[in-house]
């Protein structure tokens, strides 16, 4: 048997899914009885046989791959219940195994693939989508690249009030700053959702943080309570900018105009499409306010969510 | 070998892990450490907390990069993403040697992320050896294997895992890192000598050591690193230093991680050992 061959037989083994009780399948991935198939590549010995030998790599490729998706996906889980959630992980890790070297990806297609396969979320599909979006953001954001940030002068300085678009009927004053391009930290996620799922999230965060010393019992009953709370969770559109200050992340709930012209300048346009995009629509009421827009600004730079139109090549990590 | 090629000439002393558990004490303590070993794939990220943490500790300490992924031993080829960024840490860290495991853990592309057992074959040998030199070519800095615990050996297996290693290390022309816990697990599962691993392995080419505990059932030993270590790995470790001489030790302890100081304090207990060592080669 070749290098490659053996390798091929024994991974078909190992990423075969556990039994309900955690024990290795009986039947073996080409359909004949699994002791036959471990015995043709591993040895046994006066303790265990081929089988059992084999079992234990597979045990411990579920149980490490499964303790990825829970600690990554909480929230998910929180929704789902502890059985569904970890029938969803089993039915998408044998359809999309891990193509990376680092478990930090893990969860990386679990959005499409969910969105592709409803029937694992059932009724709860929207606000399972929702969150895994959410948890995948919460990741990039974590350790995400960053650029040197712009300073509010910066910003400042290009005088955003004169580059606004004016409400309908009013002539727009072309200014410098209408052609002001800025570009978003790469770590800086802009999402909408259709439940406030990010209330869920830091519920959960709190909840960990405060159990943290609790016994288990304690621990479970509290999570079914929690767990009945997520069950009432209503729909309300949300806007999210999923971010990080000082090495956390934070999510910051933004208004549907802050989204919008975030969006816009994520996507590359200037200051100035971004304003008329965003507010073409608008009535007279909720017109762009130059004062208002120019407060977001500064607020997003202070953050320093913005960086310079070309990306610097040297990461500005060190130090930060 | 105090210092030597394959551990870029360097005079480590006793090192421990680097964890997260751990962040906070060493950045507002400063405990003395001689070195921290980091897992390099938690770094290979493009930037946030654990770049920032990083960064502050080599301010401050001197860091060795260890590798779980890198699959030396895995018949495909290496993917360029992983040395890429593996080669940016490289430069980051400065280390002066790196090590992952003479393992396969991906076939096809896809990822199990386990260090899998290698048929100890000459085809596995001349195959590994050949990955072993482009990625130390690549990375331009020494490379030392690691000896993995197993569970399995394979029916086509043609030489014992000692043999194999040897084979594999001089066809690579590197390292070793030598983990006697692994020896003992493995010892234990396949029913062998440990000591027979230990003597025969070319105490020139030993880079580092690793020490850690394990899980002991009922038909099988698991290398969990969730204990201290036990006298027979001490016994292990105190023959490898009087074959290899004053190497750089280190202590893994990756699961129900106890403070700092008992980390710490556990691997110290390798002094007994090397002072022993230094002492005999003097007399």
């Amino acid at each position: 048997m070749s290098l490659l061959s053996l390798q091929r037989t024994m991974a078909k083994a190992v990423m075969q899914p556990l039994t309900p009780s955690e024990n290795m399948s009986k039947r073996a991935p080409n359909g004949g009885p699994m002791a036959k198939y471990a015995a043709g590549f591993i040895k046994p010995n006066d303790r265990l046989t081929s089988f059992e030998r084999l079992e234990i790599y597979n045990r411990q490729y579920w149980w490490r791959l499964m303790a990825s998706l829970v600690e990554d996906f909480p929230g998910l889980q929180a929704i789902l219940g502890n059985r569904r959630f970890e029938s969803l992980c089993k039915a998408y890790l044998t359809d999309r195994p891990s193509r990376s070297f680092t478990l930090r990806n893990l969860g990386r297609d679990l959005h499409s693939w969910l969105k592709k396969n409803p029937k694992w979320a059932g009724s709860q599909q929207s606000i399972a989508l929702d969150m895994v979006r959410l948890e995948w953001a919460d990741i990039e954001a974590f350790d995400g690249a960053a650029e040197e940030p712009l300073r509010s002068a910066d910003i400042a300085n290009s005088s955003v009030a004169t580059g606004c678009a004016p409400s309908r009927g009013r002539r727009q004053s072309k200014s410098p700053a209408a052609d002001l391009r800025l570009r978003l930290q790469p770590y800086v996620q802009l999402l909408k959702f259709q439940y406030p799922v990010d209330s869920l999230v830091l519920e959960i965060k709190r909840f960990n943080d405060d159990t943290e010393f609790l016994s288990n019992t304690f621990r479970e009953r509290r999570k079914r309570k929690r767990v009945a709370a997520v069950a009432r969770l209503k729909p309300k559109t949300i806007f999210l900018a999923v971010h990080r200050v000082d090495d956390s992340v934070y999510f910051r709930r933004l208004e549907s105009p802050q989204y919008g012209l975030l969006l816009a300048m994520q996507k590359g346009k200037t200051l100035g499409q971004a304003i008329s995009q965003v507010f073409a629509k608008t009535t007279k009421t909720s017109a762009a306010d130059p004062a208002q827009i120019t407060e977001w600004f500064r607020n997003w730079s202070n953050l320093g969510w913005f960086c310079a139109l070309e990306p610097n090549p040297r990461k500005i990590s060190k130090g930060r | 070998m105090p210092a030597n090629r394959f551990n870029g000439f360097t005079e480590y002393g006793i090192g421990i892990g680097l964890r997260s558990p751990h962040y906070n004490h060493i950045l507002t303590r400063k405990p003395v450490c001689d070195w921290f070993e980091i897992i390099s794939e938690n770094f290979m990220i493009d930037g946030g907390r654990p770049l920032h943490i990083l960064d502050q500790i080599l301010d401050q300490y001197r860091v060795v990069q260890h590798g779980v992924s890198m699959y030396f031993g895995s018949a495909a080829r290496i993917d360029r993403e992983h040395l890429r960024r593996l080669k940016d840490l490289v430069r980051r860290t400065k280390t002066p040697w790196l090590s992952d495991h003479l393992c396969w853990g991906s076939v096809d592309g896809r990822y199990t992320h386990d260090l899998l057992p290698m048929p100890y074959t000459f085809e596995a040998a001349r195959k590994t050896a050949q990955k072993i030199r482009d990625v130390r070519d690549y990375l331009e800095v020494p490379v030392a294997v690691e000896n993995v615990s197993s569970y399995a050996e394979f029916h086509v297996s043609e030489m014992t895992e000692w043999e194999f290693l040897n084979e594999v290390v001089e066809r690579a022309d590197c390292g070793i890192l030598l983990d006697v816990n692994n020896i003992y697990v493995s010892s234990q599962n396949h029913s062998f000598n440990p000591f027979d691993y230990v003597n025969s392995v070319p105490a020139e080419r030993v880079a580092q050591i690793h020490i850690a505990g394990h899980s002991k059932y009922e038909k099988y030993i698991l290398d969990t690193h969730d204990h201290p270590v036990i006298d027979p790995v001490w016994k292990l470790y105190d023959r490898a230093i009087q074959r290899a001489g004053h190497t750089a030790t280190l202590l893994e302890w990756d699961d129900s991680i106890p403070t700092f100081r008992e980390v710490h304090n556990e691997a110290l207990k390798a002094n007994r050992f090397l002072a022993k060592s230094v002492l005999a080669r003097a007399v």
